[in-house]
């Protein structure tokens, strides 16, 4: 367990952590203000990424083929909104579970018959990648620094959108209290419809800056949404603050854990002993976590007024 | 003779009188499993055993969550790990040769309890999307430790080494056999839960998911209800799990996997929730589908997907809810198609209104949008033009106002110069006079 190591543990912790909450962000606000549980986020980031291959044949250019991902999941949530979505926001969470697992199944499946099941890859471009020393015999890939830095920015953005300005405000308000914002005169349907077309776009995006660092695969967005919940979960649903620390707080538990479970626990425990609870322990950790946070705070740590 | 007969009949159809519609049809359902071995030879052979068992398998898990979906209104997300649970406590204690009825069924049944206990105590603190969110996380909790259960098989699944002995002999290694006794069974489990339901218990648990408040003030604590029927239904399912063990003789961290608790959860709203043969309906049902569909093409979640979304959006409280409809002669195949027919063109008419509105309001976002950054450009000009104006400006006076201050240092060093002049000659001066 070195030092170096470790650094670049925390490092790719926080990168994961980043990506999360552009997952993250996108499902608590679609949970937040519509109050409606969205399964199929996960496959919008699967699509994001699918899409960005694509793009990346057509055109050559990683950076264009992000610049067309991101309408083009933009435009797929949207369309998925009004196909399906919207006639679920009056439902019980169970039928929207139920609808949205179709929805999954569906787009699993198509992504299988449109792309086949072989996993695709993209090259990181050449502007990003190569690696920069940070300390004495410690490389980091540019790219994931570029996802770090790409990541905060719309974190940032977000940010801004949501405290300061008009929609913002409507958002944050329908978080609290939907029926009192759409009385007050809002088109409650647009408003909806504009933070589901972000949150997929959200999540397209996070897609689509994954894929030359994991290899692109039906099914890949399926891990990434429990994680995403698991991070709402803890963080209290509608709550981008929260999603914002939840998801580095995971990242960050998830990637150290995995690396570094097996060792710690030799201290206390034999090396076959430690070989085995190790990487049970590790897969758990997130989920112990949030088994913590729910049963000290069953609203999560950033509960938001309409759902506490 | 005939007497005797007449009085076989009068007295079936009086128990069939003093017996709810529910336990009518579940009866029914039973009466047509049973009736599966005998005519399997006809019907295309063990094949049809091995679907039954399935079905059956599931439909029992799909009662106990139906337990907690209908009469307990939680949501559980997470209700395939006690599958698993059960299969790998049988699993398990039959791989260190101890597969017999009177170990591996107590264990199987202990660990899922115990398991029910012990996250139930947190889950079932909280409500709604936190539960399912929970129950979610403790499934994938078992699922993780299940795949790194290295002696056991880890992600390749533990194969057992044969049924589980019932006193010593090899009863459950007959087909017809194990399919009776999953059946025998499954109906046990129907008519305890279907008991449970009616029972005191069931209605104190009915009323807390109608109003938390109002049971509370007439004196119920919803903690120990809910937390007995979590266990109770987590119990139950770990059965289910010692008998799809057997049914398979392996198990594997696949049966915990979240889709699995996902198809359960769609077994129950496809049979109907709120009725107890509901989700035996719907194992069936979900079975056969998976079956048909895959026989069809591999892409059969392709269909399966779109159809789910379906029985959603159109067919509300499931097949019981249909059967109900039908029953209570609100709906004749005729009025069915009637009414498919007229929403499916409200549903086109009204998509063709909705993509005029949205193509509407991208336009009038657009303009907006361009008002908005010509204002802001516009807004920001004058501040620009303010701006640098005023600093040519100052920079201007600057030059202006240093030239007078220049001229009275120059003229204040030449008087300095000139004074230290002075005083210089006359300090030579008198030296002279000296």
């Amino acid at each position: 367990m070195s030092a170096t190591l470790f650094v670049v543990q925390v490092l790719n912790g926080l990168q994961l952590g980043i990506l999360l909450f552009l997952v993250a962000a996108g499902l608590t606000l679609v949970f937040g203000v519509m109050d409606f549980i969205n399964l199929a986020h996960g496959v919008q980031y699967m699509l994001g990424a699918y899409l960005a291959v694509t793009f990346y044949w057509l055109t050559g250019s990683v950076f264009a083929s992000v610049a067309l991902t991101l309408p083009a999941s933009l435009l797929l949530g949207l369309a998925l909104e009004v196909v399906v979505f919207r006639h679920l926001y009056e439902r019980h969470h169970l039928e929207q579970v139920l609808a949205t697992f179709g929805v999954i199944l569906f787009l699993n499946q198509g992504v299988k018959i449109v792309w086949g099941a072989a996993p695709l890859n993209m090259p990181a471009p050449d502007l990003l990648s190569g690696s920069i020393p940070l300390m004495e015999g410690l490389r980091y890939p540019v790219y994931r620094f570029a996802i770090m830095a790409a990541g905060l920015a719309v974190a940032a953005l977000l940010y801004v959108c949501v405290t300061s300005t008009r929609v913002g405000m409507l958002v944050r308000a329908g978080a609290t209290n939907a029926p009192m914002v759409s009385a007050l005169g809002v088109d409650i349907k647009q408003l909806f419809m504009l933070v589901f077309g972000c949150g997929a776009m959200l999540a397209g995006f996070a897609g689509a800056m994954v894929v030359p660092i994991l290899s692109v695969e039906p099914g890949m967005g399926d891990q990434i949404l429990i994680l995403a919940f698991v991070v709402i979960v803890i963080g209290g649903i509608g709550s981008i603050r929260g999603a914002f620390i939840a998801a580095l707080l995971v990242g960050v538990i998830d990637t150290l854990g995995r690396s570094f479970a097996t060792d710690a626990l030799r201290l206390f425990l034999g090396p076959s002993t430690a070989r085995i609870i190790g990487p049970a322990l590790a897969s758990m950790a997130i989920y112990l976590l949030m088994a913590v946070v729910l049963a000290v705070r069953p609203a999560g740590l950033f509960p938001t007024r309409g759902h506490a | 003779m005939p007497l005797a007969v007449r009085t076989v009949i009068d007295a079936a159809a009086h128990g069939l009188r003093a017996l709810t519609f529910d336990q009518r049809m579940a009866g029914g359902l039973f009466l047509l499993l049973a009736l599966l071995p005998p005519l399997s030879p006809v019907l295309g052979g063990g094949y049809l055993l091995l679907i039954g068992e399935r079905a059956m398998v599931l439909g029992l898990a799909a009662i106990s969550l139906e337990l907690l979906i209908g009469a307990g209104g939680m949501v559980s997300f997470g209700h395939a790990a006690f599958l698993g649970i059960g299969a790998y406590g049988a699993g398990i204690a039959a791989s260190h040769g101890l597969g017999t009825l009177s170990v591996a069924l107590p264990a199987a049944l202990a660990a899922s309890a115990l398991f029910a206990l012990a996250t139930g105590a947190i889950a079932v603190r909280t409500r709604g999307v936190y539960f399912i969110m929970i129950t979610l996380a403790f499934g994938q909790m078992a699922f993780f430790v299940a795949t790194s259960l290295a002696p056991y098989g880890g992600d390749d699944g533990l194969s057992w080494p044969g049924r589980t002995l019932v006193f010593g002999t090899r009863l459950l290694e007959g087909r017809t056999t194990f399919f009776y006794v999953t059946l025998l069974l499954t109906v046990a489990a129907y008519v305890l839960v279907s008991r449970l339901i009616g029972s005191r218990f069931g209605r104190v648990l009915r009323g807390l998911t109608d109003s938390e408040t109002r049971m509370q003030a007439i004196g119920f604590a919803p903690y120990p209800f809910r937390l007995t029927a979590y266990v109770i239904a987590g119990t139950l399912c770990g059965l289910a799990g010692f008998l799809i063990g057997n049914h398979a003789e392996f198990v594997s961290p696949a049966y915990m996997h979240w889709t699995r608790s996902g198809e359960l959860i769609v077994m129950v709203l496809l049979g109907g929730t709120g009725t107890v043969y509901g989700p035996i309906i719907g194992a069936l049902a979900f079975v056969l589908l998976e079956e048909i569909l895959s026989r069809l093409t591999e892409h059969w979640k392709a269909i399966l997907g779109p159809l789910l979304v379906l029985v959603v959006l159109f067919a509300r409280g499931g097949l019981a809810g249909g059967i109900e409809a039908w029953r209570r002669r609100k709906l004749t195949p005729a009025q069915l198609l009637a009414s498919l027919e007229r929403r499916a063109r409200e549903t086109t008419a009204g998509a063709g209104h909705r993509a005029a509105q949205i193509a509407a309001t991208s336009g009038r976002l657009a303009r907006e949008t361009a008002t908005r950054v010509g204002a802001v450009w516009r807004a920001w000009r004058v501040v620009l033009h303010h701006w640098l104006g005023a600093l040519v400006l100052s920079a201007k006076r600057g030059a202006a106002g240093a030239r007078p201050w220049a001229t009275a240092l120059g003229r204040r060093l030449e008087s300095l110069v000139q004074s230290a002049e002075r005083g210089i000659a006359a300090a030579v001066d008198r030296w002279r006079r000296r």
